[in-house]
């Protein structure tokens, strides 16, 4: 089922929530939506399922107009980040209460069902648990359970709102590796809301980054991270420093003095020069972009880290050396860029075009 | 566990003082009286009468008090209206209020010339419907307040989670949100009953205290004091205290399922 949101917006009060997002899912594809609290990823999904109604705006299941249905119609299975289970119900039950709560015509036999629940309790790797309590499961098990039971609907589209966010750090890579298996296997559109980069990255075919209501790129895990298309991308997806540069006809300058960058491409103003750590070296003084000095330095397990100061303003850029490099604090080095971005600084005019 | 000695100890002492040592006197004291003599006293018809009266419209205020006290609580808890604070505190007004004034009140009321008892077709004060009417007046409070916390942790992902599976609200409402509230609502329909049995001032003045028809059990026993008859009142309070305490043990026991089952307690 191909799912087409289209400049969705959605305030509380005069807080925005979403500012006219649009995003294609297509079917059977796995997608995150990735940000940090209050960027609006959970009203995104809430609103996919029919718990949120937004302002304005489209959901289209497949040619469907998903808002001119109530919840119950919309046919999404929606699983909680605290579960969500119903406490008086057994595990079995549980499963079984999309089904039961069926009209009489809808509702297939008590023999279907069991068979059905059996089935679901295999693929969640919960066999034999069906007369238990959810009390009486662990948080891993419980997730497993309502996952079942929000496939036992045989939803449209499958919503997860974080969750492994309430799992400890071993259930929580073990669930992930599961729930992309399980996947693969029943090929249900899902989108899943994370604010766990690692756990976007690793798990969904394309993630969507939301900042502050904003949708900010959608693409592949190597396209978000190779390609950040804004700064606040940059900065939210792996390790990175920034320095304050100035642009002036696709020159770059740091401190009143050209970097040899070549052209950059950014409007002339104030600006910022993104890089991340690994794309960092470290070249003899007075060679690469700029001059530097070491602040600190670090053995960080595989590697060494180094925090440079650059510029009158030392900004601080942050550098992944290999062990064996022999420098000393306060040191002075050069830096080259092998891989870098510049995006004009924010507030400046012409920023809210790049973002 | 530290401090157990001395908590075990107070708490012992206090309910000694407090509940078991007049409790027990009371038992002692129909004891001594025999068995011969007590079941005399307990098979007379006025007391068989008085009994069923005071248990069996207890038990109707409790239940009619744990419906009307649920849909009360519900519409305190998950509505915002102008004036809910002021419903909300009329709530305990049945604790504060002298049961004698409560009683007078409902009396006047329901009486067959009173604002309400003049336009039913039926008479209420001087009845056992008049007896039930103030038992389930000083019983509203304990079902409300006993339920409103419970339901305002009803987590509402729980409902949500109802209505992305297609359950309509009504099923929602009766299939997730009612049976986490069982243990509590056992809880206030016990208070509310232990209550009404318990009830004397406020009844006697609606009731109309015909024997065998509307009167009360502790009424007879007061009666049976201003008589003299002071082995007569023994015997019926420690009938009533017997019993009371075998339902609210039941009540009490089926709460404590009820509460396992949804994982409260191990």
């Amino acid at each position: 089922m191909d799912l087409k949101i289209r400049d969705v917006r959605k305030e509380y009060g005069s807080f925005p929530a979403l500012n006219g997002v649009s995003l294609d899912i297509r079917s059977g594809e796995l997608v995150a939506l990735l940000g940090p609290s209050g960027s609006g990823k959970t009203t995104l999904l809430r609103a996919i399922a029919g718990l949120e109604i937004p302002d304005s705006g489209r959901i289209l299941f497949g040619d469907e107009d998903a808002l001119a249905k109530p919840v119950q119609e919309r046919n999404v299975g929606f699983v909680f980040q605290h579960y969500a289970l119903f406490r008086h119900m057994k595990v079995f039950d549980n499963i079984a209460f999309g089904l039961r709560v069926r009209g009489r015509a809808r509702r297939p036999a008590e023999a279907d069902i069991r068979r059905k629940v059996l089935e679901l309790l295999e693929l969640v790797q919960l066999q034999g648990l069906e007369n238990r309590y959810p009390a009486q499961l662990s948080g891993g098990q419980r997730q497993r359970v309502a996952l079942a039971r929000a496939l036992a609907i045989e939803p449209q589209v499958l919503l997860l709102d974080e969750p492994f966010g309430a799992l400890d750090a071993q259930v929580r890579k073990e669930l992930r590796r599961w729930l992309r298996e399980i996947h693969n296997e029943t090929g249900h559109t899902t989108v899943f809301v994370t604010h766990d980069q690692e756990e976007a990255l690793e798990l969904a075919d394309r993630v969507a980054i939301l900042h502050k209501g904003d949708l900010q790129q959608v693409g592949t895990p190597d396209a978000i991270y190779d390609q950040p298309a804004t700064p606040f991308v940059y900065a939210f997806i792996g390790d990175s420093s920034s320095l304050p540069i100035e642009v002036r006809g696709g020159q770059a300058a740091l401190d009143g003095k050209a970097l040899p960058l070549g052209r950059v491409d950014a409007p002339d103003g104030p600006a910022r020069l993104h890089v991340r750590p690994q794309d960092v070296t470290f070249v003899a003084p007075g060679e690469g972009v700029a001059l530097g000095r070491v602040a600190t330095l670090r053995r960080l397990g595989a590697f060494r880290r180094a925090d440079v100061d650059v510029g009158v303003r030392r900004s601080r850029i942050e550098v992944r050396l290999p062990p064996e490099a022999v420098f000393a604090e306060g040191e002075e080095v050069g830096l080259a860029f092998e891989r870098f971005a510049v995006f004009p600084a924010e507030g400046a005019p012409g920023a809210a075009r790049a973002a | 566990m530290p401090g157990f000695g001395l908590a075990l100890g107070f708490t012992v002492l206090y309910m000694s003082l407090l509940v078991l040592i007049p409790l027990g006197a009371v038992v002692a004291w129909a004891a001594s009286l025999g068995p011969t003599r007590l079941l005399a006293i307990l098979t007379q018809t006025q007391t068989l009468n008085a009994l069923k009266i005071s248990f069996g419209i207890s038990l109707a205020a409790a239940a009619v008090n744990a419906v009307f006290g649920l849909l009360l609580a519900w519409v305190l808890t998950r509505y915002d209206f102008p004036g809910r604070r002021l419903v909300d505190a009329t709530v305990d007004l049945p604790f504060a209020l002298p049961t004698a004034v409560a009683g007078i009140a409902l009396a006047a009321i329901y009486a067959p010339n009173g604002w309400v008892g003049s336009l039913l077709p039926f008479k209420v004060a001087y009845t056992p419907l008049g007896i039930f009417v103030a038992m389930t007046f000083i019983g509203l409070p304990f079902v409300v307040r006993t339920v409103q916390p419970v339901l305002a942790d009803v987590d509402r992902e729980l409902e949500e989670a109802s209505a992305t599976l297609g359950a309509g609200r009504l099923t929602t409402v009766f299939r997730v949100v009612f049976p986490t509230l069982v243990p509590a609502l056992l809880t206030g329909f016990a208070l509310a009953f232990a209550r009404a049995v318990g009830e004397y001032g406020s009844i006697i003045f609606i009731a109309g205290n015909i024997p065998n028809v509307s009167e009360i059990a502790p009424l007879l026993i007061i009666t049976k004091l201003e008589g003299f008859d002071y082995a007569g009142a023994t015997a019926i309070a420690t009938i009533m205290l017997a019993m009371s305490f075998v339902i609210l043990l039941v009540v009490n026991l089926i709460e404590a399922w009820s509460r396992r089952r949804l994982g409260h307690a191990r």
